[in-house]
């Protein structure tokens, strides 16, 4: 390898209380696709964030082309070559594409060039992109394009991704991969973040491995097994769930020809879908953002209504009944929000815990609550799912993201739930907080509950669920065994492509 | 009742008169809310604009400086919204209700020695072969300059919003200060710009009461117009046109239903001094069934460490 493109001496950068990065030296190569990998939390955005100039480092240097590089602000980062594609989309709804990009770029062309230099290099790397759509009128997939066809008109020399495959489906990951692979032999340096350690080891050259902030190890991805990598990653061994064999029982939920129109503007309806979850069993429902998953949740947990035959629980129709009557029928759910959705971030976790379990936990009496009962669930919630934090009398909000998920989880299966609906329950959680929640889901099915977790981590999907299906567009495709399918026939499914037909991205 | 007695004409006419403080409150109030901040404080802030610019204008007999300081002093008093709501990060809401009620008593506490004055006229122009052009003449070129001036903001407003970098910046702060942030833009320097404008032109508005429209200072004069500007502003979904067309409206109705009360038309007063405000919001209304929708970030605060 020849000089490197980039060279990170000893960046240090600490906020109140925590040292995000400490002391991080790495090297990226010209043309190198180099990955960056870690847990949440373990400084990964913070230390990208240094080197697009959104952050200044404490102490440490950079080298771009041998020569100091000290970012001001994404502007100088941008002008020395240097691109970011994020991970929450940087994009504005409301403006149409052209104009997205024109506003990542430092002198723009006129719109009507700049829609056609759009054209040729959206065609040019097979990621076709119309300049005149409104971007809130598209899907993931193809907002992630405008980010990308952003970043190449400057021409960069380095290229930041920031888990950029985690709502794509696997076809569109592998269109993105041609595309990374193209640029690379074209000489751009790609930096790429991912936890995801299969994709890691289908497209890296390098990887550098932080944990706490350190750089704790690099290695070559390809000549390394993901299950090293998890652990340099977590620093100790990982617990895979286990599924312990169970019989299923009969069927708990039933929902036959579910219909219901979209709640808002950019809301998907559901079209008549068909599904059954039997006691004891785990439902997968993948898909990709925005087709249907929150819709789907809502129906189930009562936020919508729908016809009351609709959804009948142990034969019964509840499908006109609001959340506090099911709850009180043992179906409970966990919507994906954690803040905002499934706890009320300024509340203290006692709070918290009352808001869902004061009907199946007796918390309340004639309209009074009683705390301490409350306090002794909360705690119990606590205590049962590892919940790291000083005391239930925190506020929701205080809480890392992962904490805050095993509570929120927690605080629904310690209910004892019959059916248990849960949506993205491991989104943004660390390894072992994951595997803990998975475990935690299998262990309520083998004690005789219907489990139905909607999730777009399929890895996720195919470790605990007995069946699968993809929601595309509102509607269901046929829930099939999970242990007899393949990742291509699973991204077929979730492309609505529901037979033998070929999906032509 | 002598309906005869109402000259189309001079209704036409003065209806622009009537409309020009709510068409530039609300089209500087338009600017503020496409860069994602909700000040509230109009009313507040065409008040201070119309004693300050009648205090000047009488002071120095120049209703041309008056109309300036009346900016200047509009901006001023955005400078303590800014204050709360950029730096503070303070509530939003709550800033913009504080400031028309500091507004309302600065304002006396300054207009105290204008009580019962006639400020210095403010010249129509007549714009030469125009003006005497019959009905039309009259009606479109016989008018002061600030109501020339209102038109132009709205149509630089249109343009800029939609046809420069800068206009597409503001729109991209309005819509997620997030995303703008992390693309390297000055959230804040961005909306404190435009909340200046918007206190200008708000002060204008106000200057364009106590000087042209009703040519006196009584106190609390401005009597909810800033309201009606900002209601405007929703109802008429963020376009400059429509707010033009709104403040029209709402201009014609009003010196309509003057005429009609003049005329001696059988309808109870009170049902006619309503109806500018019914009908406004209602044509609005149903105008703003469209797809438009406020700016995202509207009202939110940023914090730039998130």
């Amino acid at each position: 390898m020849t000089a490197p493109l980039l060279c990170l001496q000893g960046l240090t950068k600490a906020y109140p209380g925590v040292i995000a990065n400490n002391n991080v030296s790495f090297d990226i190569g010209k043309g190198q696709v180099h990955a960056l990998l870690g847990e949440n939390g373990a400084g990964k955005s913070t230390l990208v964030k240094m080197i697009y100039g959104l952050v200044k480092p404490d102490s440490g240097s950079m080298l771009l082309n041998g020569v100091p590089y000290a970012p001001s602000e994404p502007r100088a980062a941008r002008a020395d070559g240097i691109a970011m594609v994020f991970q929450h989309f940087s994009l504005f709804d409301a403006l149409n594409v052209a104009e997205n990009i024109a506003l990542g770029m430092e002198n723009p062309p006129k719109m009507g060039d700049l829609a056609k230099r759009i054209r040729d290099v959206s065609e040019t790397y097979g990621l076709p992109l119309d300049p005149y759509r409104r971007v809130g009128d598209l899907s993931a997939g193809e907002r992630q394009r405008v980010e990308i066809i952003r970043c190449l008109l400057q021409d960069p020399r380095l290229l930041i991704m920031d888990e950029p495959t985690s709502v794509l489906t696997p076809q569109e990951v592998n269109i993105l991969f041609e595309t990374l692979r193209k640029l690379r032999s074209e000489g751009t340096a790609i930096l790429y973040i991912s936890h995801k350690l299969e994709e890691i080891r289908a497209l890296c050259d390098h990887a550098t491995v932080l944990r706490l902030g350190e750089n704790v190890g690099e290695c070559i991805p390809a000549e390394t097994s993901a299950r090293d990598m998890a652990e340099l990653m977590v620093g100790t061994g990982l617990k895979t769930p286990e599924r312990s064999g169970r019989a299923l029982g009969d069927v708990a939920l039933d929902i036959s020809g579910l219909s219901v129109p979209a709640p808002s503007e950019f809301g998907t309806g559901l079209k008549n879908l068909h599904l059954t979850v039997r006691k004891g069993e785990v439902l997968g429902v993948g898909g990709v953002a925005g087709n249907g998953q929150d819709e789907l949740l809502a129906v189930l947990s009562g936020e919508v209504r729908s016809a009351s035959d609709a959804v009948k629980l142990h034969g019964k129709p509840i499908g006109n009944l609001g959340p506090t009557d099911r709850r009180r029928l043992g179906v409970l759910s966990a919507p994906e929000e954690r803040l905002g959705h499934a706890a009320a971030p300024d509340m203290s976790l006692t709070e918290n815990a009352m808001l869902t379990g004061s009907v199946r936990e007796n918390l309340v009496r004639r309209g009074f609550l009683k705390w301490r009962q409350a306090q002794a669930f909360a705690e119990r919630i606590i205590e049962d799912f590892d919940v790291r934090t000083p005391g239930p009398g925190n506020a929701a909000r205080s809480l890392s993201g992962g904490n805050l998920q095993k509570f929120v989880i927690g605080r629904e299966i310690l209910q004892r739930p019959e059916v248990l609906v849960v949506n993205q329950p491991t989104w943004g959680v660390d390894a072992s907080a994951a595997a803990a929640i998975r475990q935690a889901m299998l262990d309520l099915a083998a004690d005789g509950a219907a489990v139905i977790c909607i999730s777009q981590d399929l890895d996720e999907l195919m470790e605990i669920s007995d069946r699968f299906a993809a929601l595309n567009e509102g509607r269901l495709s046929t829930p099939q065994d999970t242990a007899e399918l393949t990742i291509e026939e699973i991204g077929l499914m979730m492309g609505g492509a529901h037979g033998m037909e070929v999906a032509h991205v | 009742m002598d309906l005869g007695s109402i000259n189309p004409v001079l209704l036409i006419a003065s209806l622009m008169v009537a409309a020009t403080p709510i068409l530039l409150a609300a089209i500087g109030e338009l600017v503020v809310e496409k860069a994602g901040v909700l000040n509230l404080g109009v009313e507040g802030m065409m008040i201070v604009g119309a004693v300050s610019g009648f205090a000047i204008s009488v002071e120095t007999g120049s209703p041309f400086l008056g109309f300036v300081a009346a900016a200047v002093g509009g901006a001023l008093l955005s400078t303590l919204f800014i204050l709360l709501t950029q730096v503070a990060l303070a509530n939003q809401v709550a800033s913009g209700l504080a400031l028309t009620l500091f507004g309302l008593g600065l304002s006396a506490l300054m207009g105290q020695k204008y009580v019962g004055i006639k400020p210095p006229p403010t010249g129509d122009i007549h714009i030469p072969l125009l003006s005497d052009v019959p009905v039309l003449g009259p009606i479109l070129f016989t008018h002061d300059v600030v109501l020339y001036v209102g038109i132009a903001i709205v149509a630089a407003v249109w343009a800029i919003l939609k046809f420069t970098r800068a206009g597409l910046i503001l729109r991209a702060v309005g819509e997620s200060h997030d995303a703008a942030h992390a693309l390297g833009y000055k959230v804040v320097r961005i909306r404190i710009l435009a909340i200046l404008f918007g206190g200008a032109c708000a002060g204008l508005g106000g200057a364009y009461i106590s000087l042209v429209r009703v040519p006196q200072w009584t106190e609390g004069m401005t009597a909810g117009v800033g309201w009606i500007a900002l209601a405007l502003v929703v109802f008429a979904s963020w376009k400059p046109w429509r707010v033009l067309l709104g403040a029209y409206l709402f201009g014609g109705i009003t010196v309509l239903q003057l005429n009609l009360q003049a005329a001696g038309v059988a309808i109870p007063v009170e049902y006619l001094a309503m109806s500018p405000y019914l009908i406004t919001i209602l044509v609005l209304v149903i105008l703003s069934k469209d797809k438009s929708s406020a700016p995202a970030s509207l009202g939110r605060i940023f914090h730039a460490s998130r």
